[in-house]
Order: structure tokens, then sequence, then C-alpha cells
């Protein structure tokens, strides 16, 4: 069915996009958890920053990514001296998709911690459970179908993302070509559009599996947090 | 011994109380809405704040001005009940109960199987909260704040949710714990027919003000629907439904104070 290439290229796909949402969706519920639940100045200014990836250029996004975390970058020049290099790397895709899909994520773990009844977390908290035991025991369980959306709205945007992988990890086969810059690479050969249209295909499948688990994981959530 | 000195200035909003309740049994907070009863019980629990005050369980202080005594809400060892139950909805009966249990340090004084038995939700332990009636959530929530071994418990308006039939279901439970726990009870209410049945001592608030304080029977003038218009140094002026009593009848009731 698949060809030993298409296979690599979807692996990598799902691996990519899986590992963007591993590290942005942490921070996304922190992130989320601070607007939804804090007030301080500057909130509207972080938010604004927070969701910049949003309005910006792909291709603008790649370049910050590789004046910051290029081999001459700051944060690249302190990762090289622990042997981590993500420039041109797959992990480097990583963190430019997870970057790309990180507002998306924000936006859905913030409606996520907004739809917690605080008064549910003061009876916790009335009950002897402190911060991080009622964030754990209440607020994160009753936010799980929510975080699991912001999951795979995530993983969806990482798996689709194409300006600033392609900017800060470029298109190197086995190691940054995902389904989409795979589509783009068939296109530039003259007759590959069949190749193009298969990888198509192979994305459409990708995109129907990940909703139909989602659904799934959703359906599940809202039975165990009883809403 | 429960002894309260609240002064809070919300906005528009006053709030200036200062009672005392026994160490047994039921106070009720009485008055009409926008007295300051649930801001009261918010400042004694800890969720609210307050400007100049003292709040003591006895011998502990919980709260204290003038020494920046100001105990966090979860170490304060207050149980504290809703008019809406505010049960955690992803956990079962049990796991609701046994929350606060689970997190209560020191000797466990109150008894799972005790409080349980007492509140008849044995059959309900298995459930999820959602399929529970209005009546049943009440007495969860009154047993998971029990279980939390505190040494007050907070009801804040806990019948004002339910319709008349759970009303009266509830409110014999709450006589039944009133009986079988040794345990301060603050009640904040603005039901006549609650206090004559719940009240050893009445605290009744009106415009953020303690207007006067007794024991029980001085309110049993609010049972025939009369509600609190005005008061002074003198005493408390209500107004009466027509026909349900002449005025002299109301003045022998409310001047007890």
């Amino acid at each position: 069915m698949l060809t030993a290439t298409e296979w690599e290229v979807l692996a990598l796909s799902v691996s990519i996009a899986g590992r963007a949402v591993l590290f942005a969706l942490p921070l996304a519920l922190i992130a989320g958890w601070l607007m939804a639940r804090t007030r301080f100045p500057g909130r509207t200014l972080l938010d604004a920053v927070l969701h910049s990836s949003l309005f910006l250029p792909p291709v603008v996004v790649g370049l910050v990514l590789i004046l910051l975390f290029g081999n001459d970058g700051p944060i690249g020049e302190m990762l090289a001296r622990f042997g981590i290099r993500l420039i041109f790397t797959a992990n480097g895709a990583a963190l430019a998709a997870g970057v790309m899909a990180f507002p998306l994520m924000l936006r859905a773990c913030r409606q996520a911690i907004e739809a917690v009844d605080p008064r549910i977390e003061a009876v916790a908290d009335s009950l002897g459970a402190g911060f991080w035991d009622r964030t754990f025991s209440i607020t994160l369980p009753l936010a799980a179908p929510g975080l699991i959306a912001a999951a795979v709205i995530g993983f969806a945007a990482a798996l689709g993302e194409f300006g600033a992988v392609i900017t800060f990890a470029a298109n190197i086969p086995g190691e940054t070509q995902t389904l989409a810059l795979a589509i783009y690479a068939a296109l530039q050969q003259p007759g590959g559009e069949a190749v193009a249209l298969r990888l198509a295909g192979i994305s459409f499948g990708v995109a129907i599996v990940a909703l139909l688990s989602s659904e799934a994981l959703l359906a599940y959530g809202r039975r165990r947090s009883g809403q | 011994m429960i002894s309260v000195v609240i002064h809070r200035t919300l906005g528009a909003f006053d709030l200036d109380v200062a009672f005392e309740g026994p160490a047994d049994g039921v106070t009720v907070l009485f008055g009409p809405s926008g007295a300051g009863k649930s801001a009261t019980l918010a400042a004694i629990a800890g969720s609210g704040a307050i400007d100049r005050g003292h709040v003591a369980l006895g011998s502990r202080v919980l709260f204290d001005s003038a020494t920046r005594v100001n105990v966090p809400q979860r170490a304060r060892r207050i149980g504290w009940v809703f008019q809406d139950a505010r049960l955690f909805p992803h956990l079962r009966v049990e796991a609701n109960l046994r929350y606060g249990m689970r997190r209560a340090s020191g000797v466990q004084r109150i008894d799972f199987d005790h409080v349980v038995g007492v509140l008849d939700i044995g059959h309900l332990l298995r459930r999820g909260v959602r399929d529970l009636s209005g009546g049943e959530r009440q007495r969860v929530a009154l047993g998971r704040a029990l279980l939390s071994q505190p040494e007050l418990l907070l009801l804040d308006e806990p019948l004002a949710a339910l319709d008349g039939g759970r009303k009266a279901e509830v409110l014999a439970y709450i006589k039944r714990l009133k009986a079988d726990f040794a345990l301060p009870m603050l009640y904040v209410t603005h039901s006549p027919d609650e206090v004559h049945a719940v009240a050893d001592h009445v605290v009744m608030l009106d415009h953020g003000r303690v207007v006067t304080t007794g024991p029980s029977t001085i309110v049993q003038g609010a049972r025939i629907g009369a509600t609190i218009v005005g008061h002074d140094e003198h005493g408390v002026l209500l107004r009466v439904p027509h026909g349900e009593a002449a005025p002299g009848t109301m003045l022998d009731l409310i001047v007890d104070r």
C-alpha cells in the first residue's frame, strides 16, 4: 500500500507533531492558567506576545527561531555547549511546529481552565487542599476534556505547519521532511503530481484518524469529569 | 464558643458586625438579602477580607487585625456548606465525602460510617454526583463538610435551592446532625421557619449591622412574614402582613433583647 519512503514521511510527521505538542502543551497550560486565573500588570501585553505567531508570517517565525536558536543565536550557542543542535534537525522542526501551534493550544487551555468553576476550587480549599493539591485533584481533572481538545488542535496544526519548519529546519528527507514539506518537494519535481497526490491522501487519512480519536478521547474525558 | 468582630468596607456596603455564639448548638444569622450574612460567613471562613476585627473559635484565634493573625482558609478547620451543594462533579459520592477527611490532620473525631449512617447516604456511595436529587446532593455536601473534621460548621442558606418537600427532608437531617455531633454551627437564612426549626441562638442582621441577638424566641414574630424595616437603640421595627397580627403583638415579641 504505502511505499517505504511514504511510511518514513508519515512516521516522521507524526513524531515531529507529537514532540511539538509534548513541549508546547505544558507551556500553553501554564500560560492559559495565568490568563484565566490571574491579573497582573502587563498581562494584556504578555497575551499579545504569546499570540504573536498567529499573526506573523510563518517565515518570520522561522527567521526569529534562526536568530535565537541558530548556531550563532544566544540560545543556540548555549545549547551547543550541551551538544544539542536544533537548527536543521527533527527536534528543530518540532520546535518550529510547536511555536506555530502554541497560540491555538493556549486559547484552548485558557478556555478549559476558565470553564472550571472557581467556587468548586474554593470548596477544595476549605476542605484543606492547598494550591498544588487542588490543581491536580480538582482543576486539571475538570479541565481534562478541554486540555485533550487543546492537544488535538495543537497536533493538527503542528502536523500541517510548513513555513516556519522549512525556514528553521529546512527540507531534509528522513530528518525534517514532514508530509507538508514532502508534498512541496514532490511538486518541485517534473511529473511529481502523482507522488504529491498520494502524500495528500495520506495527510487526509491522518487528519481523519486524529479527529476520530480525539472525539473518542473527548467522550471518555467528559464521562470521567462528569460533564 | 465563637466570637466575631468584623469591620469591612466594600464599595458602598459597610459590614460592621460583632457577636458571640455558643460552643454547642446552632447560631442563626438571620436577616433580609443584602444584610451581610454571607459576607460575614465568608470572612469567618477566611475567604472574605476583613479590614479590622477579630475571629476566634474558643481559644484559637483565626483572625486578628491588631496582632496580624490571619490563618489561611484551609487551616481554619471550618466546614462550609453552600446553597448549591458544589460537589466535585468528577468524583463519586464516596470520594467527595472522603476528600476533606483524607486531608484532615490530627484525630479523626468524626467517623465516616457514623456520618454516612446519620445522613442515610450509604446507598449513594458508589453513585456519581450528577444522578443525585437536590436533597441527596445537599446531604452529601453536609457529610463532606463534617468529615473534614471541622471545629465549626458554616451553613449558607443550605435549603434555599430546594423545593418545599426537599427542604423538610434536609432540615430533618440538619437537626439530626445537631443532635448527634457536638459541633457549633453558624446557619445563615432569611427564612423564619428555618430559624424556628434549628436555632438555639439568633443574630439578626440588617444593612451590615447586628440588629439584635438573643435566644431564638426573639424572632418568633418574624414567622408570620414580618420583615425588618428599621431599627434604632430602642428596638426593631417590623412590617407585618395585613391581618396577621396587631402591632402590639409584634412589639411584645421583639422587645426582649
